[in-house]
């Protein structure tokens, strides 16, 4: 490092400004563009940014869930190996045994599509269709209630889902701490 | 010297039930010439068998290993797994009570994984920044080794720890059952503001969503204040490369903030102005109220502590003199004080804290004790540098309402438990989880 470029380092925390630092902080980061990022970025949002074309409704999840979900999470959604995923209504509060599924207990739709499409079926993550991932959130908020028969589900009309403990959350961060 | 046998009355007591100075540990005082001088034991012992040469001086020992492996006197001192078979839930708890210091052994570790550990290739891993930046970047993990390096001793809990003290009835474990999924390394890596800076974040991000390359595709929603302030990228723990399922070849780590957060296998990370509601905030790591509503985004792991030794499941040598040994630890900083009662909360005395005492790593705290062989209550309460003191069970069950459930030992009925643990030992000497 050259003495005057130690001078201007020592001048710039003397004043306080980490911009000389800043600049000599090595850049070993390669630059890409969004688009060529776009295999990896599966972000969903709760207002449903994010969300990808496709549809399916809860009679096409029907078939994806019989064939890929219901070995472990059971027929009709009421688990075994894997989670619960349908009822428990009326159950959040004491004295109940709460029965958090899906349909009780999930704040937004959203997460469900996130979820089924990052992690299920559990031994073959990743690869559902979009469609098929439409269909099978539609099915299981279908059993839940939520979503009509023949309601299909797509990047629209899944955002706009509203579900039953949506405002059942309190969020501690960032006023508590 | 001249030696005699000590009663209890000889030492400095500081609490009921035989609670002794602290300074007599910290061999700093007077107190110690005094006390160990008069040799601590109270009670006159057989004389010792005579001496005989072990087989094992008496031959050449097993050649070196390339890596070692404990004794194989120590086989019980490992985790105990949860679903073993079923790598959708896999949980291996810390055997704390077979344990000393505050470094956990990378091998014993605690791990919640959900889809087991992947097979990353370091050199072909790749971390993504993105998102609301001025630059999106990727980075090999060569690329990121190559920035500065800082190492840092820290601890690890899980959201979930010490969910089986949230029970209707106290559950008869060890505490690697009840307090095993929190662990304590030192962790090397570099700061994540460095690598933010280069990407450029734009001022209107408020949140990082972290994401791993494992098969759950595990993501959690990150506070960019917490991103910029202490926030890591870690690719050693405790000097080594993280183990496989502890998130090789890179970790996210939020010191202080639950295990969770802390994403193994790091591969993106999302600048975004809101928070994602992934699953592991929206519906896992919540806490459910009596009142039938939730907490969420309940980040930093609360003051807490617990006793080591004695502790459930073990057996007292009779009455005389014992060492209390444990852990305390706080995610909002250094712990200030723990102090320990032998009669369930009515009195304490002040523990001895082992240096180092760091912020947001486990403390060892050490109590010396002269038990009369009554039954008692073992308790300790940890205190932090912000002034949080850790509650009892009834200051916690008043803020949440009471457990609905006696849960298997392995359950999740509440996270964050956080309240006083109490160790009852009877008169026989046997020691138990209760309640006061």
């Amino acid at each position: 490092m050259s003495m005057s470029k130690t001078a201007a380092i020592f001048a710039a925390l003397l004043l306080g400004s980490s911009a000389a630092l800043a600049a000599d902080m090595p850049k070993f980061g390669k630059p890409i563009s969004e688009s060529d990022a776009a295999a990896w970025d599966i972000s969903i949002g709760p207002d449903g940014v994010g969300l990808p074309a496709g549809s399916g409704t809860p009679a096409q999840g029907s078939m994806v869930y019989a064939a890929k979900c219901a070995a472990c999470h059971g027929p009709k959604g009421e688990g075994g190996a894997g989670p619960r995923l349908v009822g428990g209504a009326g159950t959040l509060a004491a004295p109940a045994v709460p029965v958090q599924t899906v349909g009780s207990y999930w704040p937004y739709a959203t997460t469900v599509f996130d979820y089924v499409r990052r992690t299920m079926p559990w031994n073959q993550p990743k690869t559902l269709t979009n469609d098929e991932v439409y269909a099978v959130t539609a099915y299981i908020l279908n059993m839940n209630g939520i979503v009509k028969d023949g309601e299909a589900m797509n990047k629209d009309t899944l955002a706009k889902v509203r579900m039953p403990n949506r405002d059942g959350f309190t969020e501690l961060y960032p006023n508590k701490f | 010297m001249s030696r005699r046998s000590v009663t209890q009355q000889d030492l400095p007591k500081v609490a009921a039930n035989g609670l002794i100075d602290r300074r007599v540990l910290l061999r700093n005082s007077a107190l110690l010439a005094g006390a160990a001088g008069a040799g601590f034991t109270g009670i006159v012992r057989a004389a010792a068998e005579p001496l005989a040469v072990d087989d094992w001086s008496m031959k050449i020992g097993t050649g070196v290993q390339p890596y070692s492996t404990p004794s194989r006197y120590e086989a019980k001192v490992i985790r105990t797994l949860a679903n073993p078979t079923n790598p959708g839930n896999n949980q291996a708890r810390t055997p704390h009570h077979l344990l000393d210091g505050i470094i956990t052994p990378n091998g014993v570790h605690f791990v919640v994984a959900r889809t087991g550990a992947p097979d990353i290739d370091p050199a072909k891993h790749r971390l993504l920044i993105h998102g609301m930046v001025r630059q999106p970047l990727v980075f090999s993990l060569e690329d990121l080794m190559r920035y500065p390096m800082e190492s840092h001793i820290r601890f690890v809990e899980c959201g979930g720890n010490s969910a089986p003290m949230w029970s209707k009835e106290p559950i008869q474990a060890d505490v690697q059952a009840l307090h095993g999924l929190l662990s304590c390394s030192e962790w090397t890596g570099v700061r994540l503001s460095t690598l933010l800076d280069e990407a450029g974040v734009d001022p209107r991000a408020k949140w990082i969503v972290a994401e791993g390359a494992d098969a759950a595709t595990m993501n959690r929603s990150i506070p960019l204040a917490k991103a910029m302030d202490d926030a890591m990228l870690v690719f050693y723990q405790n000097g080594e490369r993280i183990m496989p399922i502890n998130g090789y070849p890179l970790r996210l780590f939020v010191p202080g903030y639950e295990g969770n957060m802390n994403v193994k296998w790091l591969r993106r990370l999302k600048l975004v102005d809101a928070p994602i509601m992934a699953i592991n905030e929206s519906r896992q790591y919540t806490l459910l109220l009596e009142n039938g509503s939730a907490w969420r985004f309940y980040y930093p792991m609360e003051v807490k502590s617990f006793i080591t030794r004695p502790s459930p499941t073990m057996q007292m040598k009779g009455p005389g003199f014992y060492e209390i040994s444990g852990i305390a630890w706080s995610g909002q900083g250094r712990i200030a004080k723990v102090e320990v009662s032998a009669d369930g909360g009515k009195s304490w005395g002040m523990a001895a804290m082992q240096n180092p005492v760091l912020p947001k790593a486990l403390t060892r705290f050490r109590m010396a004790w002269q038990w009369d062989g009554r039954p008692v209550v073992l308790q300790s309460r940890a205190t932090d540098e912000a002034g949080n003191v850790q509650p009892t069970r009834q200051k916690l069950i008043a803020e949440r309402g009471a457990p609905r459930t006696t849960p298997p030992v392995t359950g999740f009925p509440m996270g964050h438990v956080n309240a006083i643990s109490s160790w009852g030992i009877d008169a026989k000497g046997a020691v138990s989880h209760v309640y006061v």
